[in-house]
This record gives C-alpha cells, structure tokens and sequence, in this order.
C-alpha cells in the first residue's frame, strides 16, 4: 500500500493529495489545449491559404461570366497575400466570435453551428452511452462467467462491426428504417468491447485476484474490489477516444441519414469546397475532442492517484 | 488460431490474384456499358448482373477490390515508412528532439480524422482524372496516417537505444546513421510489420467511408466505396442479393486483414 501524500502542516488545513494534483494538472491541461487549438488553427489557416484550389472556384468555370467578372472574383479572393496576417486577422474574428461566413450557405458559421451542434452532441452522447454499457457489460459477462460460447459469439459481433464502415452501416439503417442515432452505438461498441475484455481478462489473472478469488469471494465482489480498480484508469482514458470515433462516424451517419448536424455540414461544405467552413468545423471538433480526452485523461489520473 | 490466419492468408492471395488478372478474368471492362442491359439480373454474361448504367458488376467488382488491394498497402507501406523515420529519429535522439517531435505528433492525433481527411481532399484540385484522384485519395490517407504508428515507434526505439547491444555498439565506435540504420531500425521491423498490418484494413475502411460519400476516387473508376454506395439504391421489396455481393467480399478482405496479426502482435 502507497504512502498516502498530503500538503505538509496542521492537521486541519491538511489537503487531500489528489485534490492538489488533480488542480495542478488543470491549468497545464487548459494550456496545452489552448496551443493545440491555436497551432491546429495556424494549420488549419495555412491549408486554406496555401491550398492549390485556393482562390479558384467553380464560379471561375462559369463561361456566362466576362473577363472582367472573373477578374473580380479572383481579386476578391486574393485579397490577404500574407499568411501570417491572415492567421492574426482570424484570429481576431475568432476572438470576436465571428467564424466567418460560409460560402455555400452564404449563413454566419458561428449561426450554423449553433444550430447544428446540439444534434450532434445529442447523437454522439447517445451513441456513447448505448456503445459504452453494450461493449462493457458484455466485456464483464464474458470475463465473469468465462463462457466460450459468449466469448465466440461478442468475438465474432465485433469482428463484423469492425469490418464495415460506418457509411455502410448508416446506409443499412436506412435501409431497415432504423433509429439513426443508435448507429454511433454500433460503432464504438466493438472498440469498447474489445478493449475492455482484453483489459478486464488481464486484471482478473493478477496474482492478487486469483488469491481472492481462492479465498472465496463471489464474483461480484472480485469484480468490483479487485479487477475494475486495475483496469479502471485505462478504461476512463478510452472514454475520450472514443468522443473522437463518435464525432468522426458522425459525417457518414448524418450525411446519409439525413440528420441535420455538423457531420452533415461538414460533407456539405467538403462536397461544396467550402474550406474555410470545414477548417472551422475540424477546430470546433478537435477543441471537444482535446477537453474530452483531457477530462478522462484527469478523470484516469485521479482514480489512479487515489487508488495508490 | 494458427488455422484461422493461413485460411485469411490463402484467402487474401486467391482475391490478389484474382484482382491483378482482372483484365483476363473480367468478362467486360470496368467502363463499359451494356446500353441495353441496365439493372439486369445474374446470367452467364453477366455473373453479378449489371448496374442501373449497364455496367458489369463482375468486372467492377474485380477492378475495384484491385485498387484498394494494391493501393491501401501502398498507403499502408507509406505510412509505416514515414512513421519509422518520424518516431526512430524521435525516439534514438530522445530529449527535446523527441519531446517536439511527440508534440507534433500529439496535435496531430488530435484532430478528428475523417475531418482531417475531408478538409484536405476538399483543398484538392476538382478537375483532376480518375487515376489521379485515386492516388490523391490514398496517397492522402498514407501521408495522413503516421502519427499513431509514429507514437509506438518511438517508444519502441527510445526502449531500444538505451538496451544493451546499442550500448556495446556505440562502444565499439558505431554512432550515427551507421546505428540507426545498422542496429535499430532490423530491430524495429517487428513493430513496423505490425503496424503496416493494422493500417491496411483502416485504410480500406477510410477510402470505403469516403467512396461512399462521393469524396473518394472518381467514376468510372471502381473502387470498394464506389461499389458499396449501390447499396444506397439496395431495396429489401425488389430482392436483388447480388447487390450484397461487394459487401460481403469488403467483409471477408477485412477480417482477414485482422486476422493476419497474431494475438501477441496486436495493441492491447
């Protein structure tokens, strides 16, 4: 058993150790977020800019447009010749609130979002809450009960979820006229199965499990007390991943089932070229994406230090 | 499950075969029409029947599964290639040079993938042929793909440049490129193999995804997306099976890509 560290002095203004560092951890956390967001935007501005269709359109293509009109489109679009000023100049929108406006919208980015972030949210936390007891109680069954026959058949479940895209899987629902959102269920179902049965079956062969369960203790208590403690800080790390995996099958799911979310508008603004769109879409993704991993990141860290 | 990898093995070079002779195999090419056949069921000329455009499914279905199998290894080779020369120096310089490197390659797991991917084929010139948008889409996915595996390697190498025989190397005078590519880059194959293995079938996946929302390789030109999108005219009323045909081989080239890794080669 660890020593248990607390903030040395008198015993009534004695902090508990986790607490500290679990607080210590969150500014450098909100630090390191922030840079990413601002060098993947810096990237994110770059790809816009240096990008080979950059300033081309498809209106370029329009043989009813003169010389001069052209001429007048492309000026419009090259008017920020450096790439640093045009990385300050975003910026300062983006510090404004002002994402921009998309072109094939001709609508405020920010107003877009707005409006399509909460179908999203509401899918991805669906999808994450049925993949996440799905994978993990039948994990646990399997583990528990050590049934050949429930492990061959979850094997063999994830082994086909894993071999289709999430694009063939929205289409499948469309075709059987299913609820769309349970779609992202599927989908980080056999990456939580997978990962908690490996993870689960290797703590429950420690030493110290196998005593207790020579001891006599029932299932549940061995489960409870000794194995998901062990694995319980990898486990909470793969809660932000899989945020990541959700927000990514939610382009297929909500551009063939027709949801009206920011997967949706990303494929539209992909299949428009409306870059600038998409670059804002990616940041907004990436930011939830980086707090998600950062909280279970703490949310691990914590149970870690506290289990010591 | 020794059983289970030759049979994936054996399957995956009977499907090579068959794809690299398409031109032999194939009663038709990918591209031409059957004017008067649109939709036309299984027959002798037409083993899977055709398409609503009159195409040869057979034939397409051959031309399509050859480009992912050929260029999702590519894209898979590429990826490994680039994430050992990324996480080898990272992980033989060690120090800053390694505290950077996984920064760069931190930020870039961050963000979102098919988003990643989107934006960037998005960026890409419209008016480009069906070849070269194949090689962009994979090519694409190759130079896209390398921080996950970049991240092991590191580590791998960073474990390896403090093990011994890399310390009795460098006693004996071998220091530099000599070292990394003398002594710990034959020691990082294993790893490498590994991670060649795993990019493949998340590559077939990718360009499937990407097909399949019209951002992947450009008509007339089959690809495994392209062909699983007919699915989207698929109607349980008008029972046409053979449409399911692409998915079920997608299915089986892609466990058998999984398969191909032993337990102990696999991440957790």
């Amino acid at each position: 058993m660890a020593h248990r560290r607390t903030r040395p002095g008198p015993k009534y203004l004695e902090w508990p150790a986790e607490g500290i560092e679990t607080l210590s951890a969150l500014p450098k956390l909100a630090g390191k977020i922030l840079i990413t967001v601002l060098i993947g935007g810096f990237l994110g501005a770059t790809l816009v800019r240096l990008a080979p269709g950059f300033g081309v359109d498809e209106e370029d293509l329009d043989s009813r447009l003169s010389a001069q009109s052209i001429q007048a489109l492309r000026a419009k679009e090259a008017r920020e010749p450096n790439l640093l000023a045009f990385y300050f100049r975003y910026l300062n929108r983006l510090l404004h609130g002002d994402l921009g406006i998309s072109r094939t919208l001709q609508r405020p980015v920010l107003q877009l979002v707005a409006e399509r972030l909460p179908e999203t949210l509401k899918s991805v936390v669906l999808g994450l809450a049925l993949g996440w007891s799905a994978g993990f109680f039948l994990a646990v069954a399997i583990v528990m009960s050590r049934a050949w026959y429930l492990d061959l058949l979850g094997s063999l479940l994830v082994g086909i979820l894993l071999c289709l895209p999430a694009a063939v899987l929205a289409l499948l629902f469309v075709l059987a006229q299913a609820p769309a959102r349970l779609l992202l269920g599927l989908v980080v179902f056999p990456k939580i199965f997978r990962y908690s049965r490996n993870l689960l079956a290797r703590s429950s062969a420690l030493p110290h499990v196998l005593t207790a369960r020579a001891k006599g203790l029932g299932n549940m208590r061995v489960l409870v007390w000794h194995i998901l403690p062990m694995a319980a800080p990898q486990l909470l790390a793969l809660l932000g991943v899989t945020v990541s995996v959700a927000f990514t099958a939610a382009i297929p799911m909500e551009a063939l089932c027709d949801i009206p979310g920011i997967g949706q508008l990303a494929w539209k603004a992909a299949l428009g070229r409306d870059v600038a769109l998409l670059v804002n879409l990616t940041m907004i993704v990436t930011l939830v994406t980086l707090v998600a991993n950062s909280a279970s990141d703490l949310l691990g860290r914590t149970f870690r230090v506290s289990e010591a | 499950m020794k059983w289970a990898r030759t049979t994936a093995i054996v399957f995956l070079l009977a499907v090579s075969a068959a794809c690299l002779l398409a031109n032999v195999i194939a009663p038709s090419s990918y591209a031409h029409q059957f004017r008067e056949e649109p939709n036309a069921s299984p027959s002798r000329q037409h083993l899977l029947g055709t398409d609503d455009l009159g195409r040869d499914r057979f034939s397409r279905l051959l031309y399509g599964t050859r480009v992912s199998l050929l260029l999702a290894p590519a894209a898979g080779l590429l990826t490994s290639l680039l994430a050992a020369f990324v996480g080898g120096i990272a992980g033989f310089a060690g120090g800053w040079v390694e505290r950077c490197v996984m920064a760069g390659t931190d930020l870039f797991l961050s963000l979102p993938w098919l988003f990643l991917l989107i934006t960037v084929r998005a960026l890409l010139p419209l008016n480009v042929s069906p070849i070269v948008s194949v090689l962009i889409t994979f090519a694409m996915l190759g130079c896209l793909g390398w921080a996950g595996a970049a991240r092991i390697i590191c580590a791998d190498a960073g474990a390896l440049a403090q093990s011994d025989f890399i310390l009795l190397a460098r006693a004996s005078g071998s220091a530099g490129f000599r070292l990394l590519w003398r002594h710990l880059l034959p020691n990082l194959k294993p790893v490498l193999y590994a991670q060649f293995w795993i990019s493949v079938p998340v590559f077939i996946l990718t360009e499937a995804n990407l097909g399949i929302l019209g951002l992947g390789v450009a008509e007339p030109l089959p690809s495994w997306g392209s062909l699983l999108r007919e699915l989207e005219g698929f109607s349980t009323a008008s029972a046409q099976p053979w449409q399911l045909v692409p998915l079920i081989l997608f299915i089986l080239v892609v466990s058998s890509f999984h398969l191909v890794l032993t337990k102990e080669e696999l991440p957790v």
